[in-house]
């Protein structure tokens, strides 16, 4: 990242700002409140809905070995099987962390709109995100495609999938896992973001056999109970 | 095609052919002369060449190549018709093949005294001599010269217009011009016999047309052959808009008036190729055959090879075979390298971007400016990094692939090793992929998917088929995914992610560039 985009994120995460809602979920540009009980996968098959938790303060360091270490640490209570709902919170060193529902209306969510919308840190931060996926019937060899800004990994139905490392932009299917089985009714996806400073964001869609974006998928945060 | 395209597509080939070091040759017993077009029949590849009784030649896999006796000892009295020895002679020189509908036609050289000569065929319903099917029967004389006339029928060159599956016969020597005729693809004899063939080309010989987009190619053999190391030999080309011409050459000029723009001449250890045959195989993968009149490697016989055909602004190219060396393997699509999934360490260790270790300035952004630092020594030069620097720490076992972006770094330069005795396919062996300087060897696993092994055990999922597509990538696939029974190719399907996927003549995500480290 260089300096002038970092101040040139910081220019934009501070107008971002201005539109915090009273109930502290942020309103800008590209983060909004959902308004529907579901969501259809968007146009390309990007997954626009998620749920966020609020950023957790890191070194941010981002090699390969760095990641791994930051990502392995537990730092709340089933982090790698929770199902959290809209306005859950965690303790995380002592301070209370929320979960946020929210959508995004671009293909990729900006977590540096996220949090600069919350008066949060965006800068050494990690962030943990949720997803569920009803698919409507079993498709097997489909591939879960990312793109993510900084390093990320990710995890498919309890199945660590997907590591990508060292400062990065968020490319639509940088990261793409092996062939894995989208299972008819709810699937859940899970993922840990480091970002070291500047823009931070993601994307994520699912691959078809033939590499093209599956469309025909809904994102159901209330289905948790469905995925226990 | 745009010119930003031509220049992307110019680059590739030029790359791509600079990193030729050798030829390949094939293997096994390869020495002929004049083959035919390389016939695929069921599973085996098939060249029949000049010789007493039409020798043919043989291979399973298109690499290893065995003689298997010749097409006369099928025909009573293992010669040529009486017709055809009647309007020619009694040799049997270069002849061409061609399956068309369920029968195969041969059309062979029955020269007499030069220019007197004939082109005979034979007609037959398998290439393979164990087939209860296998046979081959006289269809007299096609085309002949009368030893006056400006033409000495011989070297047949066959082609099937794809267009409306015309079928058509150019033949002709030094004496006179190459000529075309039309033929019946019913019988393989002369459509309209009583018509004065074409003349298309003059001052050469071993014609063939082809044709890709419109165009219409011949390819034709300038120079002279039979003279070993001293042949001058070399496969010429015109193209144009009709089957019967005029043939221009790139500059313009008619090849009824010599022109001819070189398509491959001698180069490396060979010298002097003739008797282009295309080999389609299809799936995007374009091959020419010919021999060189020397091969220097072997004692300087006459020697069979094939060889990738490229495609550049509306042009055939001759391509290379892959040498041996090591590469840096970068996907098309995403410009990222492939390499070993380990954490890697910047070439030179962790320096800013001065040069010196991160926080010294030295030299860069930043650092002192002033008289002292016109007193500094040069910068050392840093050199590169090889595997044995860095890999202590890297994990034993076997460790996924990944694509990242180039840094020069170890684990993302590969050993491309033609691996003996294992086979190979169409002009190549299969080779071994292996981080350099390292036994760890890329491998395709049982899902499809890639892994890089801890060693190399010649296992069919460890050897790569690597061809060159007509723009001058290349496409990487196993001989064998574990379990499977389909052609997978080498896929960046993320721009930090490597799979498995079935052979896609029309995706970059199988395109690949090999490239100098």
């Amino acid at each position: 990242m260089t300096i002038a985009r970092l101040l040139w994120s910081m220019a934009v995460g501070t107008a971002c700002t201005v539109g915090v809602a009273a109930q502290g979920v942020p309103v800008v540009p590209t983060i909004i409140r959902p308004a529907t009980a579901t969501k259809p996968a968007g146009a390309g098959g990007f997954l626009q809905r998620w749920l966020i938790l609020e950023p957790i303060a890191v070194q941010g360091q981002l090699t390969d070995s760095a990641v791994r270490t930051t990502v392995s640490r537990e730092y709340f209570s089933g982090q790698l099987s929770v199902l959290p709902k809209n306005g859950d919170t965690v303790s995380v060193d002592g301070k209370p962390l929320q979960w946020h529902a929210v959508d995004t209306t671009n293909y990729n969510v900006n977590l540096f709109h996220f949090a600069a919308g919350l008066k949060k840190p965006t800068s050494n931060v990690l962030f943990w995100i949720v997803s569920l996926v009803r698919a409507p019937q079993d498709m097997p060899d489909v591939r879960l495609a990312i793109g993510s800004n900084a390093a990320s990994v990710w995890w498919f139905n309890g199945e660590q999938v997907i590591s990508l490392f060292n400062d990065r932009q968020a490319v639509i299917d940088d990261g793409v896992s092996k062939r894995v089985l989208l299972k008819k009714g709810v699937n859940v996806i899970r993922a840990a973001i480091i970002n070291a400073g500047g823009a931070t964001d993601f994307c994520a869609r699912f691959l078809d056999s033939s590499a093209r974006p599956i469309t025909g998928l809904t994102i159901d945060l209330a289905a948790a109970t469905d995925a226990k | 095609m745009s010119v930003i395209r031509l220049k992307r597509t110019y680059l590739l080939l030029a790359a791509a052919l600079l990193l030729i070091v050798r030829v390949w040759a094939l293997d096994g017993d390869v020495g002929l002369h004049d083959p035919s077009t390389i016939v695929r029949d069921g599973s085996r590849f098939y060249a029949y060449a000049t010789g007493g009784g039409l020798p043919m030649s043989v291979s399973d896999d298109g690499w290893t190549w065995r003689r298997s006796g010749g097409v006369m000892q099928s025909l009573p009295g293992g010669r040529p018709g009486a017709d055809v020895i009647a309007r020619g002679g009694n040799n049997t020189w270069a002849p061409d093949v061609m399956k068309v509908g369920d029968k195969y036609f041969l059309y062979y050289s029955a020269p007499g005294t030069q220019p007197k000569s004939a082109i005979g065929l034979l007609v037959g319903r398998t290439l393979d001599p164990a087939s209860p099917d296998y046979g081959w029967t006289d269809a007299g004389p096609v085309v002949w010269s009368d030893g006056v006339e400006d033409s000495n029928a011989i070297d047949p060159g066959i082609f099937r217009d794809p267009r409306n599956g015309s079928l058509w016969l150019t033949y002709g020597s030094y004496f006179g011009y190459i000529r075309l005729v039309e033929l019946d693809p019913k019988t393989g004899k002369r459509l309209y016999p009583q018509r004065t063939p074409v003349n298309v080309a003059i001052n050469s010989e071993a014609s063939i047309i082809i044709s890709r987009d419109g165009w219409y190619y011949l390819l034709v053999t300038h120079g002279s052959c039979c003279a070993g190391a001293a042949s001058s030999y070399s496969i010429r080309m015109g193209r144009a808009r009709t089957v019967t011409g005029p043939y221009l050459d790139r500059s313009g000029v008619d090849m009824l008036q010599g022109g001819g723009s070189l398509f491959v001449g001698s180069s490396g250890r060979v010298v002097g190729p003739g008797h282009f045959g295309l080999l389609d195989l299809g799936e995007g993968v374009q091959k020419f055959s010919c021999h060189f009149e020397a091969d220097l490697d072997r004692g300087g016989i006459s020697v069979l090879d094939i060889r990738p055909l490229l495609w550049h602004d509306g042009w055939p190219v001759a391509g290379e075979n892959v040498a041996p060396g090591t590469y840096r393997i970068e996907s098309v699509r995403t410009g990222t390298a492939l390499e070993l999934s380990v954490e890697g360490s910047p070439v030179g260790g962790r320096r800013g971007r001065g040069g010196g270790p991160r926080g010294a300035g030295a030299g860069g952004r930043g650092g002192e400016a002033g008289a002292g630092r016109a007193e500094a020594p040069a910068p050392a030069p840093i050199p590169a990094q090889e595997a044995a620097q860095v890999s202590a720490n890297w994990p034993a076992g076997a460790v996924d692939a990944r694509l990242s972006p180039y840094l020069l770094q170890a684990q993302q330069k590969w050993s491309v090793t033609s691996v003996a005795n294992a086979g190979g396919y169409a002009g190549s062996p299969y080779f071994r992929i292996s981080v350099a300087g390292t036994e760890r060897s890329l491998a395709a696993t049982a899902n499809g998917e890639l892994t890089v092994l801890p060693a190399f055990t010649g296992s069919p999922d460890q050897l790569w088929r690597i061809d060159q597509l007509a723009d001058g990538t290349y496409r990487l696939t196993p001989k064998a995914v574990p379990g499977g029974n389909v052609t997978m190719a080498l896929s960046a399907i993320g721009g930090s992610s490597p799979t498995l996927e079935r052979v896609d003549a029309n995706t970059d995500r199988q395109r690949w560039l090999l490239r100098t480290p």
